[in-house]
């Protein structure tokens, strides 16, 4: 069963030095209201697992605007001018990845897998200081899981148990984060009891999910 | 670029993409294309945010929050799309699944390595879905201007900027030419309306396998 808890809750939870996976794709899909709480707290020095940084006033580029991350692993930084130019003076460090090895690499820590192999990455600066591993004739980059402390994602709705339903291209990592939380925190929509969502259009099976939390996003 | 060169590479790219395949456009220039499919001819295009389908962009007033492109653009569906999470996204890209993927690039060399991600010291925004897309699609097509704004050539012998993959590019579409990526080396196919060959050999710091007839496009 899922804790339904109010936004200033959960970000209570989150300590400086948390590893957070955060769902969305330039902040569609992101978790808004729980990102507000985790500004209005001013918890630092936390860790981002995410696509991209979003916008300086949309989604995990409010933590960034508002220096609360030390240091994060993700794909892209072009729409958010603030995380390019803390990366350049030194205050916070970056790990760029591939989005699909990045996708991989966190579904990996939640489905209990050390890592992946991919082909993503061969012949550029993504390969250096990791193993090559050939296989049937192939090459292919040892890339490991990504652990996270917390998984915070958007959803559409929630049962009572946390199974989860989304929209649209509202989805997009956020069923992947959710996987890998060893906490994962649902904002939702919507909250219905158990039995009013039909097993065939759940997604995110509510074993993965801990906390729900009710949007306030309009 | 002007509207009318924009316009010939989208109506360029188009005749590579055959029905029923499934493309994806990377953002700016290459999404030209869509304007330029023949009717019945149906693509499929991906949005690499995770679906399959993508539509033309709504009307004023008609925007759906949930419903953007992977450059964050509003989106419609068309009958017979479907959404799916990012790695399953990714692994539609990056196991083969993809026909055609056509992307800008800062510069592409006589080897089929491309460069479009990061210019170090000056640009680092990060290569999101790219190297994905060049390393997992079955054809991989560059659409650029064929110099930069300083002049200088973008098809070049070595790329000297990061890769973002190695030897994967096949077709490169620009401006004044279309040139084919072969084992010996660049062959130009085509050239643009109103140009020589001779233009396109002074503007490409890469050598050029010239065949006896080079085609207008």
């Amino acid at each position: 069963m899922a804790k339904i808890i109010s936004a200033a809750e959960a970000a209570a939870m989150i300590q400086p030095g948390s590893r957070i996976a955060i769902g969305g794709f330039l902040a569609v899909g992101a978790p808004e209201t729980i990102i507000d709480a985790i500004v209005e707290l001013g918890t630092k020095d936390l860790h981002m697992i995410v696509i991209a940084s979003d916008w300086e006033t949309r989604g995990v580029g409010k933590l960034v605007v508002n220096h609360l991350i030390k240091s994060a692993q993700v794909s892209h930084l072009g729409t958010n001018k603030a995380i390019q130019a803390q990366m350049n003076a030194g205050e916070i460090s970056i790990e760029l990845i591939p989005q699909g090895t990045l996708m991989e690499r966190v579904r990996a820590y939640g489905a209990g897998l050390g890592g992946v192999l991919t082909p993503t990455g061969l012949g550029t600066v993504v390969e250096e200081g990791k193993q090559i591993i050939l296989l049937e004739g192939k090459s292919y980059i040892l890339e490991p899981a990504i652990a996270s402390d917390f998984a915070i994602i958007r959803a559409q709705k929630a049962d009572k148990l946390g199974n989860l339903t989304y929209s649209k291209t509202a989805r997009n990592s956020n069923p992947i984060m959710a996987m890998a939380g060893k906490i994962t925190i649902a904002e939702v929509d919507e909250i219905v009891e158990i039995g009013e969502l039909d097993p065939e259009l759940v997604v995110s099976p509510g074993v993965f999910v801990n906390y729900i939390v009710i949007t306030k996003e309009q | 670029m002007a509207n009318d060169k924009r316009a010939m590479i989208g109506a360029r790219i188009a005749k590579e993409l055959k029905d029923g395949d499934y493309v994806n456009l990377g953002i700016g220039l290459p999404t030209e294309a869509v304007n330029h499919i023949p009717k019945g001819v149906q693509v499929l295009f991906q949005s690499e945010n995770g679906m399959l389908g993508v539509g033309p962009n709504p009307a004023a007033g008609e925007e759906d929050k949930d419903m953007i492109n992977a450059g964050g653009g509003f989106i419609t569906a068309l009958p017979g799309a479907s959404f799916f999470d990012s790695a399953t996204s990714f692994a539609i890209i990056r196991g083969g699944h993809i026909d055609a993927t056509v992307l800008g690039a800062l510069q592409v060399d006589m080897e089929g390595n491309l460069a479009n991600w990061m210019i170090p010291g000056k640009m680092v925004p990060g290569m999101g879905g790219a190297m994905d897309l060049v390393t997992g699609a079955k054809k991989v097509i560059v659409a650029m201007e064929h110099c930069d704004k300083n002049g200088n050539s973008k098809v070049l012998t070595k790329c000297n900027l990061p890769l973002t993959a190695k030897a994967k590019v096949s077709l490169i579409i620009t401006d004044m030419a279309v040139l084919q990526v072969t084992p010996e080396g660049l062959v130009l196919c085509e050239i643009a309306e109103g140009l020589s060959v001779d233009d396109v050999i002074k503007a490409t710091e890469a050598k050029l396998i010239i065949p006896q007839n080079v085609k207008y496009f």
